[in-house]
């Protein structure tokens, strides 16, 4: 995902979709497109209880981009600094190369402007320092956005120190 | 140019203090008040489906007067001084004939109540209620008949609670979104959270733990808890001792509800039902039974809500960290005074004081006035008891599709002489309007102040962040106008949002630059506890907690009333309604987000069941009740009690100018018989009785 990640943490996330519809909303997606998608199983019934847990899907940002590479114009591109991939609206064809080449079939298609448009991680909000419109609209923090080694950092410190605070309790 | 606004959301009734960035007087984006740390700087889908609702096309965009039979789409477009002139002509002659009292207004309760109340009480009508009462009327009348206070003067400490129950309560799906992140860093530390709800909502795979109960029987389930807690001796016993009036009577009362009896009536076994009353012992005091946030689902619903608030006590946990509190107000937090209140000016004397609902009168002495019985109007329309009514001030409450019983709520309507609505879409009621007072967007208004009582109370603002974006208006302003014309314009001494807010801070050391930087004013840095040894304030006659009530046992009404089993319907399933995460009531099913999201209703049916009726998923089915019949689809289920049936509300809109929303499911209101709650007003929109068949 560039030098960036968004994590979920599923205890928290309760399946509201703010962060699909703030990205629509805020970015003028069509109403059709989903840049950001929450993925959700359930809730459903597993040995008589019921259970739930999601994932947030946003565009990966990939290494090996092979929506980029299969573009014929040039239209996404890597950015320098942080390594996201933008599409140059003006130079989409429309050919769908890209949906196709991504093994996830990630980018979207707007059939109104007949182009594709896909997710930026909101690239100008954190030009700002701020955070993409899904992860900031997030009424429960179930999303975080940063660079992995902080994530990495913070999830263990907060797993950890409820895992201790449960000790505590207990004792 | 950017900037930034700190307002009140009105996308439901919880408002939740947000900010908004605005450029170009367009809304660019909308977050949860920084300044408000539980907001965790998020906001849920539907406030983030705000911009959208905004800038809505298929809004009400200017005043109109209906040109063609009611409910025809037909309409003029005119201008405010001619819709305000035709509604004040219309009324007057009306209240010529039949007196002011022949008009009722209602409301989704809002920051401008109090100057809606002023408008009926300055016409001189004593009719006015608002949604609260078809909502929660009942948990109303349970609070106060037991502390004092009613359940808007009440909240639960999530963040510090240690086990939280609740029935049917799905807090995960209809959020409050400072609650909802309280209670899930409270879970991330080991609070537990027991959910009792016939269905498996998001709130049931969440909880700690989810017993599917038979519908209806939480009361037994209640009776049961409250039982094994007394035989042994679970309870707080000095704070009981010090607190409680009335509970050698609760004593001898549950005496006969053992868990075993529970058993069948709940479909809990007995030893559940043991095992959460002693680890609910083990954790008092800082323990929630919640009292519930729409509470209108049974005819016992008040003794229901009263057993609830019973266990609260029994814990010890009213007024304790991370159970039940008070919320304090100004004068908690040193204040001399309070907010000044337009409804508190002198107006004329009524010369008819009797409600069209008998709230607090003949009919329903116990309910709440400050909210009527909302339940009452279409009865009272349609049998002209206790005197004729003829006009309705619907303003952004829906009275067709929110009360039970549609059919008969279409015919009420019908019988009107004059359907005056406030709405900011077309809804149903307002599609069958005379005439139209468009109000503006919760983004495009400023309303009066609200006061934010709670642990640390504060003053909170909503303020005009854009421009209105079609010829809309406030509602204040809208009110005024009409006041004018019906020549009682003096009681409203305002011709700006600016004026309102002064007048309201008069007596206090507030200056409205003071809600600037954060959009509210905070009264007190740190929580406001009262000593639960002897500093509680109940407002109860005894200033105690009262298991026997002063105020039902003075109006005839017992306070434990012996138990009535659940009846049978072999066949037929119990219909439950309830919320999404989406939708607020039957406001928002048009936008074009929330739409996509959750386009329709399905009625949830049991899996065993739907095999038995030969009923696969997404199926289309007949539901019919003794009130009314439409064709749905089936979503068929092992996550729903095979003894009920389940559907959102607010939907199958019938108002042809909202486009995304028109025919979408069916309405809950067309299967709701008119059961309701006697003693605390609410309709029981949970207990009627469908039968499903594959068409």
């Amino acid at each position: 995902m560039g030098d960036y990640l968004i994590t979920t943490n599923p205890e928290r996330c309760i399946a509201c979709h703010s962060c699909e519809v703030a990205c629509k909303s805020e970015n003028k997606v069509p109403l059709d497109a989903t840049l950001g998608k929450i993925v959700v199983l359930g809730p459903k019934m597993v040995d008589g209880t019921p259970r739930m847990t999601s994932v947030f899907v946003p565009c990966f940002h990939c290494e090996k981009a092979w929506c980029m590479e299969a573009c014929p114009t040039e239209a996404i591109r890597r950015r320098e600094k942080d390594g996201l991939i933008y599409i140059v609206e003006n130079l989409c064809v429309g050919c769908k190369a890209c949906i196709m080449a991504c093994p996830w079939h990630i980018p979207q298609w707007d059939s109104e402007a007949g182009k594709v448009v896909k997710c930026d991680l909101c690239m100008d909000r954190i030009d700002e320092g701020g955070e993409p419109a899904c992860v900031s609209a997030c009424p429960t923090n179930a999303l975080q956005f940063g660079r992995p080694e902080a994530l990495s950092n913070s999830t263990r410190e907060a797993y950890a120190q409820g895992l201790l605070e449960r000790n505590l309790s207990a004792a | 140019m950017k900037k930034v606004f700190q307002t009140l959301c009105f996308m439901c009734s919880v408002r939740c203090p947000i900010q908004v960035e605005v450029e170009d007087d367009q809304v660019i984006s909308i977050r949860g008040n920084p300044f408000v740390p539980a907001m965790n700087g998020g906001v849920c889908p539907k406030a983030a489906a705000a911009i959208a609702g905004l800038n809505d096309n298929q809004r009400v965009q200017s005043p109109l007067i209906r040109t063609g039979e009611r409910g025809s789409g037909q309409w003029k477009r005119v201008g405010w001084k001619e819709a305000l002139d035709y509604t004040a002509d219309r009324c007057k002659d009306i209240f010529d004939k039949y007196g002011a009292k022949s008009s009722v207004y209602c409301e989704r309760a809002n920051l401008i109540s109090d100057i809606s109340k002023s408008f009926q009480k300055a016409i001189g009508s004593p009719n006015h209620f608002t949604h609260d009462t078809v909502c929660k009327g009942s948990i109303n009348t349970a609070c106060r008949s037991i502390i004092g206070y009613t359940d808007g003067q009440i909240n639960a400490d999530w963040s510090n609670t240690r086990h939280v129950i609740l029935y049917g309560r799905n807090v995960f799906e209809s959020i409050e979104v400072k609650a909802l992140n309280s209670l899930i860093s409270a879970m991330e530390k080991g609070a537990k959270v027991t959910y009792i709800d016939p269905r498996a909502s998001i709130t049931a795979a969440k909880a700690t733990d989810y017993k599917m109960i038979r519908p209806g029987g939480d009361l037994a389930f209640n009776y049961a808890l409250i039982h094994t807690i007394i035989r042994e001796k679970l309870y707080d016993a000095p704070y009981v001792e010090r607190w409680v009036k009335g509970f050698q009577e609760l004593c001898n009362f549950v005496d006969p509800y053992t868990p075993e009896w529970a058993e069948p009536e709940t479909g809990i076994p007995a030893a559940e039902i043991v095992a959460l009353a002693r680890e609910v012992g083990r954790s008092k005091p800082a323990v929630a039974f919640h009292y519930g946030y729409r509470g209108s689902h049974h005819p016992t619903e008040t003794y229901f809500r009263r057993s609830i608030m019973i266990l609260n006590a029994l814990m010890g946990s009213i007024e304790n960290p991370g159970g039940i509190f008070i919320k304090k107000g100004l004068s908690d937090a040193g204040y001399s005074a309070g907010l000044r209140k337009f409804s508190s000016q002198e107006f004329p004397e009524m010369e008819d004081k009797r409600r069209f609902d008998g709230c607090g009168q003949d009919l329903f002495p116990i309910a709440d006035p400050a909210h009527g019985v909302g339940f009452m109007f279409p009865h009272a329309v349609l049998t002209e008891e206790p005197y004729p009514i003829k006009v309705v001030f619907a303003f952004r409450y829906d009275p067709l599709m929110s009360n039970p019983d549609y059919n008969t709520n279409l015919k009420a309507l019908q019988k009107l002489d004059l359907i005056v609505s406030s709405d900011i879409n077309f809804g149903s009621t307002t599609a069958l309007a005379d005439v139209i007072l468009p109000e503006s967007f919760f983004l495009e208004r400023s309303d009066p102040l609200q006061m934010g009582s709670g642990l640390k109370p504060a003053i909170n603002r909503r303020i005009a962040c854009v421009n209105p974006r079609y010829d809309t208006k406030p509602m204040w302003w809208i009110v005024k106008e009409l006041a004018n014309r019906l020549g009682v314009g003096k009681y409203f001494p305002y011709e700006t949002a600016e004026d309102i807010w002064n007048y309201q801070l008069a007596d206090l050391d507030i200056d409205i630059e003071d809600f600037d930087a954060k959009g509210f004013v905070s009264l007190s840095d740190k929580a406001i506890w009262w000593d639960r040894e002897d500093g509680i304030k109940f407002k109860t006659p005894s200033g105690k907690i009262e298991f026997v009530s002063e105020l039902m046992e003075s109006n005839g009404i017992p306070s434990m009333p012996p138990y009535e089993a659940l009846e049978n319907n072999n066949g037929a399933f119990r219909l439950m309604c309830g919320r999404c995460v989406a939708h607020t009531n039957v406001m928002t099913q048009n936008n074009l987000y929330l739409n996509h999201l959750v386009p329709e209703n399905p009625l949830w049916i049991n899996a065993k069941r739907a095999e038995e009726l030969g009923i696969a998923d997404n199926d289309a089915v007949e539901v019919e009740s003794e009130a009314g019949k439409a064709t749905m689809r089936a979503y068929v289920t092992d996550r729903i009690h095979p003894e009920a049936a389940f559907m959102l509300h607010g939907f199958g809109h019938n108002a042809v100018e909202s486009k995304r929303s028109y025919q979408k499911g069916a309405p809950d209101a067309l299967f709701q018989s008119r059961f309701y709650d006697k003693v605390g007003g609410s309709p029981a929109l949970d207990h009627s009785w469908v039968t499903v068949r594959k068409i």
